[in-house]
């Protein structure tokens, strides 16, 4: 009779943008279920924008996650303007593009630097980690600041861009260009990740139907859709630019789709700097009539959702905030079954969760010695050992 | 908002198209535009509705919102079809008092999580879930409160604290 194992991930622990609980049912080494516990922070948001006036909500939205802070009030600001019917000036759409761009390029720099970390690769993640130093940089001269940019409002953007600054973020974006591409050979050559990201944590096209899946992860799966593309908004439609898509639904397509979808970013702030015309940045909006209005915006993890109802008063009734994690963390249902441990990190952190929290989680003990099964150490160690043995026989 | 209080939008385009496929099962039309829709289905053929709507090419479920109106709980399936880029919504009301809906869980894997999560917020009951645990509220959260509902108190309905635990410091105004 086989002895199954719980093994917690969690509730508190660096793979998650927020602390989430998973329950690998273990057989030996093979995972045979996966049980996910999530909201330990749950911080009623929703709850909380019922008593904030439309206009205060972008700034509590964008706090939803410290990545994504320019897609969260986006996906609002844009369900607004659905319910107002608002006309939103060019250049305002075109900075709205910029912002959005860039924070795709610093989150995906920082995606693939922790993946590198969790395989034992860390001079990529020392590499990453410095090209995306200046990224984060421009932001801060574009927005003001490197995290939340509060740059968005209801019928424009809150401050514009100046010639001199769209020129720095042109010239920062054609530096990073270079790095990046050998970066990006160095990962997709390497024997080594390819034996240990291929065909591990493969997603299923049916799956990712199914299950909902978003951005890098569905399009890692041959689904190739991006909000950007099917319902364009700010200035996407008017620039030239590809969707990315890899069929294969393993770790190493979504790496795959992520670093060239690193390339399309870069691509179109270029072509927004060059086009962007001038104007004014602000439609200023005064009413919100009653109605009901949809915003969704690809944030670099996927498609972010908002739902706002207005009853015609000056406060939302109801706001609905879908991030894209919500609906790729349950493929792991799908993904994760069937893996040996040490690659249950890797095909954790393949969605891009983000790591802000705080190394912290419980040990699930063995019922007769009291002794720790696996604490997170233990998982990224044997996924290191993993790497480095592969090396070895190589 | 009340279902008698809606008018019959004409059906066109895309959209159009899309809510005409689900045949009688949609009792009203509400919005028909280029890219969303919105109908309100009858309670009883969810299942069937949520099956042929994930059947069709592209169409995946974003997601789905929950809210509370006079008469119960409007329960909002948000259907995303690309390439088309089309969001349409199909709204099932469920009634006061029973508060209950038939859960699409079983055959739209994808609405397990959102289903729980209306349970706990709302407390929507959704009949035929095959893992109705909180997804939301803690654990030890007291049963049949619910903060997204109108009556909800965040003084008088806190729950209490946990054993061995005194209240935060709570510094005064002024």
């Amino acid at each position: 009779m086989s002895h199954k194992t719980v093994v917690n991930i969690g509730p508190f622990h660096p793979l998650q943008e927020e602390p989430e609980c998973y329950s690998l049912y273990v057989d030996g080494e093979t995972v045979v279920d996966v049980d996910v516990r999530i909201s330990y922070n749950h911080r009623g948001i929703e709850k909380l924008n019922e008593s904030k006036t439309f206009d205060q909500v972008p700034f509590v939205v964008e706090r939803v996650c410290g990545i994504c802070s320019a897609s969260h009030p986006l996906a609002y600001i844009q369900a607004v303007e659905e319910i107002a019917h608002v006309e939103v000036p060019e250049r305002a759409l075109y900075l709205r593009t910029i912002v959005n761009e860039l924070e795709r390029l610093h989150s995906h720099l920082l995606w693939v630097g922790l993946a590198g970390h969790f395989l034992g690769y860390n001079t990529v993640f020392m590499w990453a980690w410095k090209y995306r130093e200046p990224v984060m940089d421009i932001l801060e001269i574009a927005t003001g600041s490197r995290v939340n940019y509060a740059n968005c409002k209801i019928g424009g953007v809150r401050r514009d861009i100046t010639e001199e600054q769209l020129k720095e973020i042109e010239r920062v974006c054609d530096e990073t260009v270079g790095p990046t591409e050998m970066l990006t050979n160095a990962i997709l050559d390497d024997p080594i990740l390819h034996a240990r990201l291929k065909g591990v944590g493969v997603l299923s096209t049916k799956d990712a139907k199914e299950f909902g899946a978003v951005g890098p992860t569905a399009r890692g799966s041959g689904v190739p859709i991006d909000v950007r593309r099917d319902d364009p908004y700010a200035a996407y439609d008017r620039i030239d630019w590809d969707v990315c898509s890899v069929p294969d639904g393993d770790v190493f397509s979504k790496a795959v789709v992520r670093l060239l979808e690193y390339f399309e970013a870069v691509k179109i702030i270029k072509q927004c700097v060059k086009d962007i015309p001038k104007g004014e940045i602000d439609a200023k909006v005064e009413d919100i009539p009653p109605g009901e209005g949809i915003g969704h915006v690809e944030a670099p993890r996927g498609e972010t959702f908002h739902y706002v109802r207005s009853d015609g008063s000056n406060r939302p009734i109801r706001h609905k905030i879908r991030a894209p994690s919500y609906v790729n963390v349950p493929t792991f249902k799908a993904s994760c079954i069937g893996q040996k441990i040490p690659d249950v990190a890797i095909t954790l952190a393949s969605v891009d969760p983000c790591y802000s929290c705080t190394e912290r989680m419980c040990v699930a003990l063995d019922a007769d010695t009291h002794k720790p099964v696996y604490s997170f150490k233990d998982l990224v160690r044997l996924s290191q050992e993993k790497t480095q043995r592969m090396l070895k026989e190589w | 908002m009340s279902v008698a209080t809606t008018t019959q939008a004409p059906l066109k385009g895309f959209v159009g198209e899309v809510i005409e496929q689900l045949g009688g099962a949609v009792v009203d039309v509400q919005c028909c535009e280029d890219r969303r829709g919105y109908a309100r289905i009858d309670p009883a053929r969810t299942v069937e509705v949520a099956e042929k709507m994930l059947a069709m090419d592209g169409c995946r479920l974003a997601t789905a919102t929950g809210i509370e109106v006079r008469d119960g709980i409007d329960v909002m399936y948000h259907w995303a079809i690309e390439p088309a880029g089309v969001i349409v919504t199909l709204k099932v009301l469920a009634a006061r008092p029973a508060l209950a809906a038939d859960s699409i869980a079983n055959v739209v894997p994808g609405a397990n999580w959102i289903e729980r999560e209306m349970y706990d917020l709302l407390g929507a009951n959704f009949r035929n879930h095959p893992d109705m645990r909180r997804l939301v509220l803690g654990d030890t959260w007291p049963e049949g409160v619910h903060p997204l509902r109108r009556d909800f108190d965040q003084i008088k309905d806190r729950p209490p604290l946990p054993p061995n635990q005194t209240p935060p410091d709570i510094p005064r105004e002024g």
